[in-house]
C-alpha cells in the first residue's frame, strides 16, 4: 500500500538525518529517485526550491512536497508524520534522561562543553543566511565573495533591521514582515 | 505557570507562528524559539535553552521539531512536546499543500518572489542581533575552555564544513572529559 510505502521511507529519513535540514537532502533524493520513482528529476530540483524558499524545517516542506505529490493530502500528513516519528521518539527519550540526570555533574561537564558549540552552529547558519542576503549570486561563502557582488540594499535592510531590533527590541516577526513589504516595494516596484 | 487551556493555546501559538515565519529551516528557528520562550515570556533560562538545542542537534531529525519537542516536554511533558510539535509541522504543511497545487504561479511571481528575498534580510537580521546577545554571554562568561570551545567550532563549522551533528558530539565529549578531571586534580 502506497501510505505504508510514504511512511516506511520518511521514517528512514527522519532516522538518518543528523545535523539537520541540508543533511535529509541526500536521503530524500534517495528514497524518491532511486528507491521509489516518486519524483523526476526536474521535480526534485523544484522541491529543492520551495523547500529552501518557504518557511518551515526543510526536511518537513520536502516531506509534504513529496506526500502531496503522489497522493494528495493524506500523502502530505503521513510523510510528515513518519518524518518526525523518528525525532519524537528518540527526542523524547533523551528529554526523559536529561531532565531526570541534568544536575549530575558529569552531565553539567558535557552540557558545559556542548553550550559554546551550539552558540557556533547558530552563528555558521546565520552567516550563510547573511551571505544569501547580502551577495546576488546564491552560494556565496566567506572563501569566495567578490565585493562587485554585493546586493547594497540587502545590506542596508540587514544593517536597519539589526539596528532596530537592538535598539527598540521590536518583535522579531514583525521585524521579518516589515523587510518582506520593503522587499517588495524595493526589488519588486524600484 | 498555570496549565490552563491559554497555556497551551498560547505554547502552540508561539511554535505555530514561529514556525510560519522562518525561512531557511532548522538553525533559523533556534533562535527565534530562544527568543520567545527566553526572552518575552521567560519560561526557560538562556542556559538550559542551549542545552535543549544542544540535545535536540544530538538526535537525528530536523532540528526544529527536536527543539520544539524538548521545549514542549520541559514546559508540560509529553502532552507539551506533541502540542509544540504539531505547532511546528502545520505552517509547512499548510503552504507546501498550497504551493505544490500552484507552483508554475507560485515560481513566476514577483511580488513572491521579492517578499521573499526582504524576509530572507529580516531573518539574517534576527540571527545576528541573537548570536551577539550570545557570542558576549560567552565572552563575558571569562571561561576560556568556552570560548576556546566557540572559536574552534565556529572554524570547524565555517571553514570545514563538518557535519553540526559531529561537532556537538565532540563537543560534548570534550566538556564531559575536561571538566571531570579538572574536578577530579581540584579534589585531591
Amino acid at each position: 500500500m502506497i501510505y505504508i510505502e510514504i511512511f516506511l521511507s520518511f521514517f528512514q529519513i527522519g532516522l538518518f538525518s543528523f545535523g539537520g535540514g541540508y543533511a535529509a537532502l541526500p536521503l530524500i533524493k534517495t528514497q524518491v529517485l532511486e528507491v521509489h520513482n516518486w519524483l523526476t528529476v526536474e521535480e526534485f530540483a523544484d522541491l529543492l526550491t520551495i523547500s529552501q524558499m518557504t518557511p518551515g524545517p526543510i526536511a518537513i516542506n520536502a516531506s509534504t512536497f513529496v506526500g502531496t505529490k503522489i497522493a494528495g493530502l493524506p500523502g502530505a500528513v503521513i510523510a510528515t508524520i513518519g518524518c518526525v516519528t523518528p525525532s519524537c521518539i528518540i527526542v523524547l527519550i533523551l528529554s526523559y534522561y536529561y531532565f531526570k540526570y541534568k544536575n549530575l555533574s558529569s552531565i553539567q561537564g558535557i552540557l558545559k562543553g556542548l553550550r559554546p558549540a551550539v552558540v557556533s552552529l547558530i552563528a555558521s547558519a546565520g552567516l550563510s543566511i547573511l551571505m544569501l542576503a547580502i551577495f546576488k549570486t546564491k552560494g556565496t561563502t566567506l572563501l569566495n565573495m567578490k565585493l562587485s557582488d554585493i546586493n547594497l540594499v540587502g545590506i542596508i535592510i540587514v544593517a536597519i533591521s539589526v539596528f532596530i531590533l537592538r535598539k527598540f527590541k521590536l518583535d522579531p516577526i514583525k521585524v521579518m514582515i516589515g523587510t518582506g513589504i520593503a522587499g517588495v516595494f524595493i526589488y519588486g516596484i524600484l | 505557570m498555570e496549565k490552563n487551556i491559554k497555556f497551551y493555546w498560547k505554547l502552540f501559538l508561539s511554535t505555530f507562528t514561529i514556525s510560519a515565519f522562518t525561512i531557511g529551516g532548522g538553525y533559523v528557528i533556534v533562535p527565534l524559539m530562544r527568543k520567545k520562550f527566553v526572552e518575552e515570556l521567560k519560561w526557560i533560562d538562556e542556559e538550559e535553552m542551549l542545552n535543549l538545542v544542544a540535545i535536540s542537534q544530538s538526535a537525528p531529525g530536523p532540528i526544529a521539531v527536536n527543539t520544539s519537542i524538548m521545549t514542549g516536554y520541559r514546559l508540560a511533558g509529553i502532552f507539551g512536546a506533541f502540542i509544540t510539535t504539531v505547532g511546528t509541522v502545520l505552517p509547512p504543511l499548510i503552504i507546501i499543500t498550497v504551493i505544490a497545487k500552484f507552483y508554475e504561479v507560485f515560481k513566476e511571481n514577483w511580488i513572491i518572489s521579492s517578499l521573499l528575498l526582504g524576509m530572507r534580510a529580516g531573518v539574517a537580521a534576527v540571527i545576528i542581533d541573537v548570536i551577539i546577545k550570545m557570542v558576549r554571554d560567552i565572552i563575558k562568561s571569562k571561561n576560556n575552555v568556552s570560548i576556546a570551545i566557540m572559536v574552534v567550532a565556529l572554524i570547524a563549522a565555517v571553514i570545514f564544513n563538518i557535519n553540526s551533528a559531529l561537532i556537538i558530539i565532540l563537543s560534548g565529549a570534550f566538556g564531559g572529559f575536561y571538566y571531570y578531571f579538572k574536578k577530579a586534580g581540584e579534589n585531591q
